[in-house]
């Protein structure tokens, strides 16, 4: 069983702090990623795990020991780099062993282990070249074989795709995913891509300023999120937002003087007069007739698209709503010209409301 | 109607007459001496073509053997001991984190002074009478006679190592520093991570990675290290009794003082082949070990 443990984790350079007090709980087996924007000490937690930099305060235990104070090499991890970090003279088959070499393992269990490595990665053909003759995605299968031969008890990456083009990094990413799924370690992984994050994980970490914000299945994250920053922060496109004030009729007046129904889940926590931000996704704003309606509460809404993006099955719009662009979805599309006014309709059963000041969102229960 | 020489000659003709003035003729012309018994004091022993002769006598001489032999030694022991001094002194200088840039400059004060200032500071230092050494041996009595380091044979050539060490050890410094900057952080933390301890990471990671500034270092170094000539001949000129003599004291010796020009010329040709031979020697360790991290060229 190698669960991770962090308790209140804390990191400070000098007098800058990076990561404040930080507790998870990783199970055995699970794939956990830690997302948010750059500098929100995604990175140091993991190189915290795995013992590239000293942890200020708190305990981090791997498979219930705490490692606080063992140097890397005995924490029993792997870790694949950003940049690959493979050894440049050493050709692919030596960047494999190298570990269990150094462990002094019998060179017929060196040259098992790479082997079935290279077989896994599909790294046969480039046993004997240097790193220098390898393309991108090449040189991060290695990283990756070589951190599979050791059998470690966790797994740490660190933002291993971002130096891939975009369709080398969909391949990576289902790969990586089919990897967990064949060898069954527990995973950490950091990105600052939440495609990436809400693909591959079965938890989402997601950080901001050395605190987590939110914690929760990709799916949690998506259709609860905390607050605006993970809102807009996780799905693409981002949650439209939009600025309002709680009328007594149980309506939210926008700045434009429209008015919206208070969403029925949201109904019980809001306050007359209070500022809110009304979030919804492009998918609920759909104009009438080209889209997916479920019964239930909804808002009309008359909007002139002032651009439209054709993405084959779906075409996404723009509009101004309230002096804030907003984007809907337009199924089963047909070409808009600019300027052109349609009738939309809001789901406002997937809408959510956020308080305007501490930006936390507001649901009944 | 004359014909005009084409302009690219024209062009390069200031560069071509320059490079034959300093370079071209006095190699000529000393490689033709090399094939007479050109005197300096009879002039006109250098229209007499003996052939080889010159180089016979040489093979023949042990005393060239010998200076060839011992400068053999003292390139080998000093370019080793420097490049290992380097070595440390880069390591060392790589950890500091406070005053690194002033650190890097005093090391590079070695490489200011002339050689010849090197040799007649050394030579004061290691002076039996009022030399350093012996007044710090003497007065801690760790040794109660004077010793005889620019006297005795094998003393004065440790004493020559010395200084030629001091002098040149901040270039592998330097070059090795300038190596650990360039090194990428990363595969020294997946080494880490790989289960290295840190001798073993130095072992396996940071050498390999080194090896080419070391032996770009060891080139540039095989390449200048004639240069010791004038801390020899400050220290020792080549005696006592020949004991510290390097083929180029013996050169200079043949040349200037017994002026046997056609001679000493002769022996530089031959003591060519040595630098040379270190030099290309070098040059193809350098490419194996840039070969071996995967940079091409």
């Amino acid at each position: 069983m190698t669960e991770v443990t962090l308790n209140n984790v804390v990191k400070r350079y000098g007098a800058q702090q990076a990561v404040h007090g930080i507790s998870l709980d990783i199970a055995d087996g699970e794939f956990v990623v830690l997302v948010g924007p750059s500098g929100c000490g995604k990175s140091t937690t993991l190189r915290m795990i795995a013992g590239l930099e000293d942890i200020t305060d708190g305990e981090v235990a791997i498979g219930g020991r705490v490692v606080n104070d063992l140097p890397p090499r005995e924490r029993n991890i792997s870790m694949v780099f950003q940049n690959y970090a493979l050894y440049p003279h050493m050709d692919v088959r030596e960047n494999l062993g190298f570990s269990l070499k150094i462990a002094k393992r019998p060179q017929a269990e060196i040259d098992q282990a790479v082997r079935e490595a290279a077989v896994i990665l599909g790294l046969e053909d480039l046993m004997d070249r240097k790193p220098a003759a390898l393309s991108g995605g090449q040189r991060q299968r290695v990283a990756m074989g070589r951190a599979i031969v050791r059998h470690p008890d966790v797994f740490l990456f660190d933002e291993p795709l971002s130096n891939l083009d975009a369709k080398l990094r969909t391949q990576m990413r289902v790969e990586i995913k089919k990897l967990h799924q064949k060898v069954g370690n527990t995973i950490i992984y950091v990105t600052h891509d939440q495609v990436e994050a809400m693909t591959l994980a079965d938890r989402i970490v997601l950080m901001r300023d050395g605190h987590i914000v939110q914690v929760g299945t990709p799916l949690e994250l998506f259709n609860a999120p905390v607050n605006t920053f993970v809102a807009t922060f996780i799905g693409s496109p981002p949650m439209n937002l939009v600025d309002g004030e709680v009328t007594n009729a149980g309506m939210i007046r926008l700045t434009d003087g429209q008015e919206i129904p208070v969403p029925s889940a949201a109904r019980a926590g809001v306050s007359v007069g209070q500022k809110v931000q009304l979030g919804f996704r492009a998918d609920n704003l759909s104009p009438v007739g080209h889209g997916v309606f479920e019964d239930g509460e909804a808002a009309e809404l008359d909007l002139a698209v002032s651009l439209s993006e054709p993405l084959g099955t779906e075409t996404l719009l723009f509009a101004e709503l309230a002096g804030i662009e907003v984007q809907g979805k337009m199924l089963n599309p047909r070409p808009v010209s600019p300027g052109e006014r349609m009738t939309f309709r809001l789901t406002l059963g997937k809408a959510h409301v956020f308080d305007a000041d501490s930006t936390n969102a507001i649901r009944s229960n | 109607m004359r014909r005009r020489l084409p302009e690219w000659f024209l062009l390069l003709l200031p560069a071509i007459i320059i490079i034959a003035a300093v370079v071209l003729i006095p190699l000529i012309f000393s490689l033709y001496s090399s094939f007479t018994p050109y005197k300096l004091t009879r002039p006109s022993t250098l229209w007499k073509w003996i052939g080889f002769r010159n180089y016979e006598r040489i093979l023949e001489d042990w005393k060239f053997w010998a200076a060839f032999g011992r400068t053999v030694l003292v390139l080998t022991i000093a370019l080793n001991l420097e490049m290992l001094l380097g070595l440390g002194i880069a390591l060392l200088v790589n950890k500091v984190t406070w005053g690194q840039r002033t650190l890097r400059t005093i090391l590079m004060f070695p490489m200011m002074f002339s050689p010849i200032l090197v040799g007649f500071q050394f030579k004061f230092i290691f002076n039996d009478n009022v030399g350093l050494v012996n007044n710090v041996l003497q007065s801690t009595g760790l040794s109660d006679a004077a010793l005889p380091w620019l006297v005795d044979g094998k003393l004065a050539l440790f004493s020559i190592l010395f200084a030629e060490i001091w002098m040149s050890t901040s270039v592998f410094a330097i070059l090795i520093l300038a190596g650990l900057f360039a090194m990428p952080r990363d595969p020294l933390e997946a080494a880490k991570v790989d289960g290295c301890t840190p001798w073993q990471s130095f072992r396996h990671i940071t050498l390999p990675f080194l090896m080419p500034f070391i032996f770009i270092a060891m080139t540039i170094r095989s390449l200048d290290v004639a240069r010791a000539y004038d801390i020899v001949q400050i220290m020792t000129g080549g005696g006592p009794a020949r004991r510290t003599e390097l083929i180029w004291t013996l050169m200079a010796r043949t040349g200037y003082v017994d002026a046997k020009m056609g001679l000493a010329n002769a022996m530089g040709y031959v003591s060519i082949l040595l630098s040379i031979a270190f030099t290309v020697y070098f040059f193809k360790k350098l490419s194996a070990a840039r070969a071996q991290l995967g940079m091409t060229g």
